[in-house]
């Protein structure tokens, strides 16, 4: 059995992404969010659905390097961990992040330190181990600032820089690392958002190629594909041009 | 403000979307947005689901199993689940929903709340028999679970209750033991509705699964009855078939006056020649639109409507006669027409469709504005001498008298009733 680990498991991405695994075949998981009810509803949902998968929750603080670290260690030395997902993100107000720096800090926190700080506690235990693949949910708002959630973006980018580096490091260890990012998707976190016509892809859809892309072992995944087209045009787009646009 | 549409796309409504997502946050949710209604799939195809200017509170992320215990058989899970996932991941485990309707694609909150029939509703009822209980939340704060056995009253009006008793959080279903989803299928073609109820007649006893197809435009009413059984296949591997998609909709409707009639008769007449028996999966003789994604945009911008209407068995023969001779002489109706005689055991629900050796009748009419109105208000006296009823989950203009002649437990519903919730179906019928 595979032995996956899902940090922000709660979130609608990474969930559909364990319905994947375990439609699959059955699997290890060991489901990690904030809330230790709502992490406990995914894991009941994910064990009607595979009962010979096993599934625990647990609840962590997502801020605490210390009680990351030691999650990390305690996992690995339990059993050799296959895939770590971290998938936990917000998608703060982008205009009350410019005046309200509670705000700015939380989204910056939740959104750029935590991951790293998970995904360097996991590198860590997954290198030692020799053993492993890190697959980290940036977002496509991280390939270039704009006005509309520019703070998000920035945080989004610095896990793309920081993934980028991690790959760097470990390019010739067993260990891999993936970089996801998803368009905008079908999600509670983009409710406000949401209508019918269409234009957000569906979270299932969305996990599918994360899981079919981690499989692969591909370095970054943009989903739905046609994101990497759309984001290759925004980057080249030059300044004078991009700073008349309304995005 | 998002734009939403039931099934009939007849005209959008701009609605302030709320989606729930986790059963613990249902009740603050729906206490802090204002009134507003459940809206699942958005399968029903008249305005049960909509609430136009108002809040609509999503469910389909509501999609959490809960609790299954494989030696009873019984599934507790969150409203927003579908159908067909839940068939899909429990026949292979030898355990299926006993009442499925024509569409899997909806979830079982709107499941619930419509009280859907299936075509083996003369054997097992409709959905709401099978359900042992739901947990309500209601905009006061408070959460009532009701069942059959506990709270029966509540029960009886939220099954059936098109969402305005409540928001239907989970429900404890009966599942039914299956060999696997196959289907043992025979077609035999009829040549009027005399004929029709022979048929009916003499297969309800030995069928589990009967309907028919019938030929709106046709002189005399001909169809084709489709009957099936259960059969132990194990040898045929289970497998899902591939879902097309309508990628926009058509500019004009593809169903009309010149694309009709050659339809039908193509149609009856190569169904005709596959007459007999067959096998059939459960998911395509059950559900065959199913594997044609958004197929409601065949029927071009200005959407359609579903007309379904129950009458009683005494004097069906001649009511449904009436009513084809008004669709034919009206040159309207669809390919899509169905005709199906229901069970001998009353509902459960106060305001559930199907009546006691009822027969009901169900066409889609691409909608025609004036015209097509003007056909449902005669459609609709011919039901009201009858003594009839029209399906909620359908209905987009019911007349208020037909609707309080045809529900006669109304008066009783009435007091279960979420002041906080309202619909477009429910102010057009009940006043708010």
């Amino acid at each position: 059995m595979k032995r996956i680990v899902i940090i922000g498991a709660t979130s609608s991405i990474a969930e559909h992404c364990a319905r994947c695994w375990i439609q699959k075949a059955p699997v290890d998981l060991v489901l990690v969010g904030r809330n230790k009810e709502k992490t406990e509803h995914v894991a009941m949902d994910l064990r009607v659905r595979s009962p010979q998968s096993t599934v625990v929750s647990m609840q962590i603080d997502f801020l605490d390097p210390i009680h990351i670290k030691q999650l990390a260690d305690d996992l690995e030395k339990e059993a050799a961990i296959d895939i770590v997902l971290i998938a936990h993100g917000v998608l703060p107000d982008q205009s009350r992040c410019q005046t309200d720096l509670v705000h700015c800090e939380e989204a910056l926190l939740v959104n750029a330190v935590s991951p790293v700080l998970f995904s360097e506690g996991f590198a860590a235990s997954m290198q030692k181990a020799g053993h492993g693949t890190l697959a980290i949910i940036g977002s496509v708002a991280g390939d270039r600032g704009r006005k509309s959630n520019y703070t998000y973006g920035a945080a989004k980018g610095l896990v793309a820089r920081f993934a980028e580096g991690l790959q760097h490091r470990l390019a010739g260890t067993p260990v891999n690392v993936v970089l996801i990012k998803p368009g905008p998707t079908d999600t509670p976190m983009t409710a406000h958002m949401t209508s019918q016509s269409g234009r957000l892809a569906s979270a299932s859809e969305v996990a599918k190629q994360i899981v079919s892309g981690i499989d692969k072992g591909k370095p970054v995944i943009y989903t739905p594909a046609k994101w990497a087209l759309i984001m290759w045009v925004v980057r080249c787009l030059p300044r004078w041009v991009f700073n008349r646009i309304n995005i | 403000m998002v734009k939403v549409f039931s099934w009939g796309r007849l005209e959008g409504a701009e609605s302030d979307a709320h989606s729930l997502h986790q059963r613990g946050d249902v009740s603050r949710v729906i206490q802090r947005t204002g009134s507003g209604i459940a809206h699942g799939m958005g399968r029903s195809y008249g305005d049960a689901c909509l609430n136009p200017a108002c809040v609509i509170w999503k469910t389909a992320g509501l999609d959490h199993f809960i609790r299954w215990d494989e030696e009873t058989g019984r599934l507790i899970c969150e409203a927003g689940v579908l159908l067909r996932d839940i068939q899909r991941l429990m026949i292979p485990r030898g355990w299926m929903l006993p009442v499925t309707p024509g569409t899997q694609l909806v979830t079982v909150g709107g499941a619930i709340a419509n009280d859907v029939h299936g075509k083996n509703h003369h054997v097992l009822g409709s959905f709401g028999d099978h359900v042992k209980g739901v947990t309500l939340c209601r905009t006061n704060g408070d959460v009532i679970e009701c069942g059959p056995d506990h709270q029966s009253d509540w029960f009886k009006a939220t099954v059936g209750g098109v969402g305005l008793t409540g928001v239907i959080v989970t429900a404890d279903i009966q599942l039914r033991r299956v060999a696997g989803p196959w289907l043992e299928a025979e077609t035999i073609p009829y040549s009027d509705i005399d004929e029709f109820f022979q048929l009916a007649d003499a297969s309800e006893s030995a069928w589990e699964h009967t309907v028919s197809w019938i030929d709106c435009l046709s002189l005399k009413g001909r169809g084709l009855f489709m009957r099936a059984n259960p059969i132990d296949k194990k040898e045929r591997l289970i497998s899902f078939p591939r879902q097309k998609k309508i990628p926009f909709v058509l500019p004009i409707s593809f169903v009309n006056s010149f694309s009709l009639k050659p339809f039908n008769a193509a149609y009856f007449y190569l169904k005709k020649r596959q007459k007999g028996l067959s096998i059939a999966s459960i998911e395509s003789f059950s559900c065959p639109l199913d594997h044609i994604l958004e197929w409601n945009r065949l029927y071009g911008p200005n959407g359609f409507f579903q007309y379904q209407s129950v009458v009683p068995r005494a004097d069906a023969l001649n009511t449904i006669n009436r009513m084809r001779r008004e669709i034919r002489a009206a040159g309207q109706g669809s390919f899509l027409a169905v005709l199906k005689t229901f069970g001998k055991k009353a509902p459960l629900g106060f305001l559930s469709f199907p009546q006691p050796n009822g027969v009901t009748l169900a066409l889609d009419f691409p909608n025609k504005g004036k015209t097509t109105l003007a056909l449902f208000e005669r459609l609709d006296a011919i039901v009201h001498d009858a003594g009839g009823r029209i399906y909620l989950a359908k209905d987009a203009c019911q007349s208020r008298d037909l609707f309080v002649s045809g529900y006669p437990k109304l008066e009783q519903f009435l007091s279960f009733r979420d002041p906080g919730i309202s619909s477009q179906l429910s102010r057009r019928l009940m006043g708010y």
